[in-house]
């Protein structure tokens, strides 16, 4: 009796202690009876085609063709104009559109000729001034190419001039990597590509950015546009780029400019509106006027955010290199699509090496040009003062005269000492090769094993999950999760966001992109706030961390396909993989900045209340750092997603597979963006409840 | 630095300041207009206005310094950046060497900043991306002055304010003090009549500021430019002050004299700042002294009017007959008794008011 009364009382003191925790944390309750009310939904929906509540009808599906009929109609029909038709000597009547496009794609092809032909020599910047005729009249008219030697030592006088011996080195070695492996000219049309877009859109995310910071009204206008043109693939660009522009390294220039001006226009924002005002003041009281005042303050003053602006400009410049070659940029990226394409592994990753390197040495130069320093106490004399260009002249020359030699000791064949042809340097692509069968010989079993496991066990029964959710009880969920972290407000736009995509045709596919984006998103992150909070403990680690995910960010997103395929093939798998390590970097890099964020104050009341080293994690740094942690998140979820639909590359089921189709499709023009939309919409809901989540507990704990 | 002398009517103040009013809100304009220039900051605030200056007047005569002094929120910083026009005044009138500074063109502005003012910010303000050289040449470049001659002219100031051998280092390389010397001697590089002081010394340790202040009298011995001056600090304001204008809430309290703000604070709020001070630190021996009385033996020391009494004390002390006073032209002017340099030292605050 004594016992049980005694049990009795143990019981009731449990309940009364959960009681406490949920009268203490009233979004507790409502998540709780969140998830109650989604199983039931889940349990008495029944799944038939027939029930409105387990599929929604497909009322967007006319989206696409109305998006087609308006392009189309915008191209061919809309205000005609009168243009001159030199071939037949009479005015036409043509659309205003397609002139337009027209044009820019004329001056854009020129640009990247132009550029293409300095360094790699040709004729068709001749014809553009003469004519077709002219140059095969006179045979002497033909650009020469500058000697890769030229080139090379160009690249290693620059990183001498902006930093120093080390950047000298970096861009000495993969110049002359390039060459050697016989890159060279993918290599140098790559780069004339990248040299014509990043600029591009460094001026127009510039511009765009210093009006949306003038004026309030633009940058409210602008931002929904950036925060969808940021999330949406890569791929569902091509499409209507390819309606307007047509097919050729144009089209993948604009294809990029699109996708890579949006950070640019954001992080000039940003640096410009962090600009301390004192310092603004002080710009207007020594009499600057407006030019200036944007030219010689506010601009250098914000260098550091505009700098990491032009740095993602050419990350995402390169990053389009191959995706862009689907619309017809030549260069390394469609070599190595090619290569991925053919599962030569080997030559894949010899190309992939080369877009490594190309991509490494820009990010350090133009970090580097942005912090030389001039001296002003030097006499100097002109010799010293025009030291670099007299160099590159001294370098020119010597290149040329070697070239020049060169063509005496390879009278046969190639001149290797100006240029090295395609496919024609060293290769180690066989070895490599090798290397790769090896790897697959010895651990196919393991491999296998693993690949096996993860698809049967984990992979398809989570797949099956989602797919067997009700898209009422989905809706219901994410608009109460909505609801409890943000308000009406959340709730509203997360569900309109989950609706669109509910709405069209391909919900199925949609709710795959999610399940393999959450998979990647859980694993991504249990890694990344592991390794970041093991690296945070000490600030070497720290540092080397952070330099470790500077440099994997320098990656253009398709080289993680290189590996994966190496050890996995074409499998879901892969995809998965790829789009963990490449998704893990933002969640270790944040996590590792929220952590070392901590103020040291606080590490110190924690130690002299007596915490240990896991008490202070879990009471001090962890709290405090949890906010920056969940936007490290939202940033995994974007990777996450832009990886996946990558991922289509190597075949998957989701939405990234139907705009991939898009792209073959003559009318893809509609479904490519549509899907685009969804797979926007997906990663802006997440967005959406993370950011507002982050903000509300930044305001709470005083670090916003 | 000139004393205390008073505004001569023949010259034309420098800057002129008449019943100004900055209101921040959205129809601060309007309400302004509806009060009728009296202000209520409470009325106002629950209209969703925020009070800044509430009807400043002031002058600056030519070589004048003057100190606007007040907490955190009382408008001194605002009624700065309304002289310099950094924010337009909502209501009244500023006159800088009697033209009409609200009434200016946007390049009349520029052209007077160019020319004519200089302005030293709290948080330094300095260019992160140019060098000490640089930062201080920007406004002679932004005129137009070629990069050799900028240079050159940077570098004299440079020397001036005590930095050679630091010419090309960045800002982020510099300690605080030395920030603030480059700060100087930009606003000081376009040989500015008018300087504009936020705040200057408030951002540094107590033992470099004081010789920031140090610096910053010498520097005023030498150049005698027309000052307006902000800070927080009531003993930075006493030492530094021709004038000194205590504000509260956007009000101009009282406007005075150092001397005459400690011994007669017009308002309780200035009372409060004045209690503390010490007053043989504030006074001059002008405050102390006593007509000359011919039947009197005077000691054959001498002190100047204008010293402050801290200074003299030992020596005022030391002597058994009463000390005697000169003016400027070495005439003496009145004789110093050592009991009220002890009343002042040692009496009571009583004491002192009783004597005025």
């Amino acid at each position: 009796m004594c016992c049980l009364a005694a049990g009795l009382e143990r019981k009731i003191g449990i309940d009364s202690r959960i009681m406490n925790q949920l009268t203490n944390h009233p979004k507790l309750i409502q998540f709780i009876g969140l998830l109650v009310i989604f199983s039931l939904l889940c349990f008495f929906i029944a799944p038939s085609e027939t029930n409105v509540l387990w599929r929604f009808p497909s009322l967007l599906a006319g989206l696409p063709y109305l998006i087609n009929d308006s392009v189309e109609y915008l191209m061919f029909d809309w205000w005609p104009i009168q243009v001159y038709d030199p071939e037949i000597e009479e005015f036409e009547e043509k659309p205003l559109i397609l002139q337009v496009t027209r044009a820019i794609s004329a001056s854009i092809l020129f640009l990247i000729g132009l550029i293409r032909e300095i360094i790699l020599g040709g004729f068709k910047t001749i014809v553009t001034f003469t004519s077709w005729d002219f140059v095969s009249e006179n045979k002497w008219a033909r650009w020469p190419a500058l000697p890769w030697t030229v080139v090379a030592g160009g690249a290693i006088l620059l990183g001498y001039k902006l930093q120093g011996k080390g950047l000298a080195m970096l861009a000495g070695f993969s110049t002359i990597y390039l060459a050697v492996f016989g890159q060279w000219e993918p290599s140098m049309q790559t780069l004339s590509f990248v040299l014509f877009a990043a600029p591009v859109s460094f001026i127009l995310g510039l511009t765009l950015g210093i009006w949306a910071y003038k004026n309030r009204n633009v940058e409210l206008t602008l931002n929904p546009f950036l925060n969808v043109m940021q999330i949406m693939p890569h791929f569902s660009y091509l499409v209507p780029v390819m309606v307007f522009f047509g097919i050729g390294d144009h089209a993948g220039a604009i294809a990029t400019i699109i996708f890579a001006t949006p950070p640019m226009v954001r992080l000039t924002v940003l640096g410009l509106k962090r600009v301390s005002p004192e310092v603004l003041e002080a710009g207007m009281m020594s009499g600057c006027s407006n030019f200036q005042l944007m030219y010689k303050v506010l601009i250098p003053t914000a260098r550091r955010d505009l700098l990491i602006g032009v740095n993602q400009v050419i990350m995402q410049c390169l990053a389009m290199a191959v995706i862009a070659s689907f619309i017809g940029a030549k260069g390394l990226g469609f070599n190595l699509l090619l290569s991925l394409n053919g599962l030569r592994i080997g030559e894949a990753i010899e190309q992939g090496i080369c877009i490594v390197l190309i991509a490494v040495v820009l990010d350090r130069l133009s970090l580097a040009w942005a912090n030389k320093k001039t001296d002003y106490f030097a006499e100097l004399t002109f010799i010293k003062r025009h030291k670099y260009s007299l160099l590159f002249l001294v370098i020119l020359v010597a290149g040329s005269v070697l070239a020049y030699v060169g063509t005496f000791i390879f009278r046969e064949g190639y001149n290797y000492l100006y240029i090295v042809p395609h496919n024609k340097g060293i290769t180690i692509k066989d070895t490599l090769q090798n290397g790769v069968d090896w790897i697959w010989d010895t651990f196919f079993f393991a491999l296998k094993g693993f690949n096996v496991f993860l698809i049967q066990e984990i992979l398809m029964p989570m797949k099956a999950a989602y797919l067997s959710m009700p898209v009422a009880a989905t809706l219901v969920l994410t608009m109460g999760v909505g609801y409890i972290i943000g308000g009406i407000r959340s709730a509203a736009i997360v569900g309109g966001f989950i609706l669109f995509i509910a709405l069209t045709e391909w919900w199925d596919r949609a709710l795959i992109t999610m399940y393999l984006m959450s998979f990647a998103v859980i694993v991504a992150s249990i890694i990344g706030v592991t390794v970041g909070t093991l690296c945070a403990q000490n600030a070497y680690t720290a540092k080397f961390i952070l330099l470790v995910c500077d440099t994997f960010q320098t990656f253009p997103s398709f080289i993680y396909l290189i590996p994966v395929i190496m050890l996995f093939g074409v499998t879901d798998t892969s995809v998965c993989i790829a789009v963990i390590v490449y998704a893990t970097v933002p969640a270790t890099r944040y996590t590792v900045e929220g952590l070392r964020s901590v103020s040291p104050d606080l590490h110190d009341a924690g130690s002299m209340s007596g915490v240990n080293r896991l008490q202070r994690w879990i009471k001090i740094e962890l709290p405090m750092s949890f906010p920056h942690m969940a936007l490290g998140v939202n940033q995994t979820v974007v990777f996450a997603l832009s990886m996946v639909i990558i991922g289509a590359m190597i075949g998957t089921d989701d939405l990234g597979q139907y705009i991939l189709k898009a792209l073959s499709d003559k009318n893809g023009t509609g479904n490519g963006l549509t899907l685009g939309l969804c797979v926007a919409f997906i990663g802006l809901a997440v967005d959406q409840v993370i950011r507002t989540w982050a903000n509300e507990r930044k305001k709470v704990l005083g670090l916003a | 630095m000139s004393s205390s002398s008073p505004i001569t009517q023949d010259t034309q103040p420098v800057i002129q300041c008449n019943s100004v009013y900055k209101i921040f809100g959205d129809n601060a304009k309007k309400m302004l207009q509806a009060s009728k220039g009296n202000v209520d900051a409470k009325v106002f605030q629950d209209a969703g206005c925020i009070v800044g200056v509430n009807n400043a007047s002031f002058e600056v005569p030519k070589g004048d310094l003057l100190v606007v002094m007040g907490l955190s929120g009382s408008g001194k910083s605002t009624l700065l950046r309304c002289a310099s026009r950094l924010t337009d005044a909502t209501a009244g009138q500023i006159f800088i060497d009697g033209e009409d500074l609200l009434a200016m063109s946007n390049k009349r502005l520029i052209e007077l900043r160019r020319n004519k003012m200089g302005m030293v910010f709290q948080s330094f303000a300095l260019l992160p991306h140019k060098t000490v050289l640089e930062n201080i040449a920007f406004p002679l470049q932004v005129k137009g002055i070629n990069t050799h001659e900028s240079i050159k002219r940077a570098k004299d100031m440079v020397d001036l304010v005590g930095l050679d051998g630091r010419e090309n280092y960045f800002p982020r390389e510099l300690s605080g003090g030395q920030q603030q010397r480059v700060g100087i001697a930009r606003s000081l590089a376009v040989e500015p009549d008018i300087w504009f002081l936020d705040e200057p010394f408030s951002a540094l340790d107590p033992l470099i500021r004081k010789e920031m202040q140090d610096e910053f009298m010498r520097l005023q011995g030498v150049l005698n430019k027309t000052i307006l001056f902000v800070t927080h600090d009531f003993d930075e304001a006493l030492r530094l002050a021709d004038r000194i204008a205590i504000m509260k809430d956007g009000i101009i309290e009282q406007l005075d004299t150092p001397a005459n703000i400690v011994l007669n604070p017009a308002t309780e709020y200035v009372r409060k700042f004045t209690e503390e001070v010490p007053r043989e630190k504030v006074l001059r021996i002008e405050s102390v002294m006593d007509p000359v009385d011919t039947s009197e033996v005077l000691s054959d020391l001498k002190v100047s009017k204008d010293a402050i009494i801290e200074t003299v004390a030992e020596a005022v002390l030391g002597q058994e007959k009463p000390v005697a006073v000169i003016g400027a032209d070495n005439q003496v002017v009145g004789a110093v008794h050592s009991s009220k340099v002890i009343h002042v030292l040692f009496g009571s605050r009583a004491g002192t008011e009783n004597r005025n």
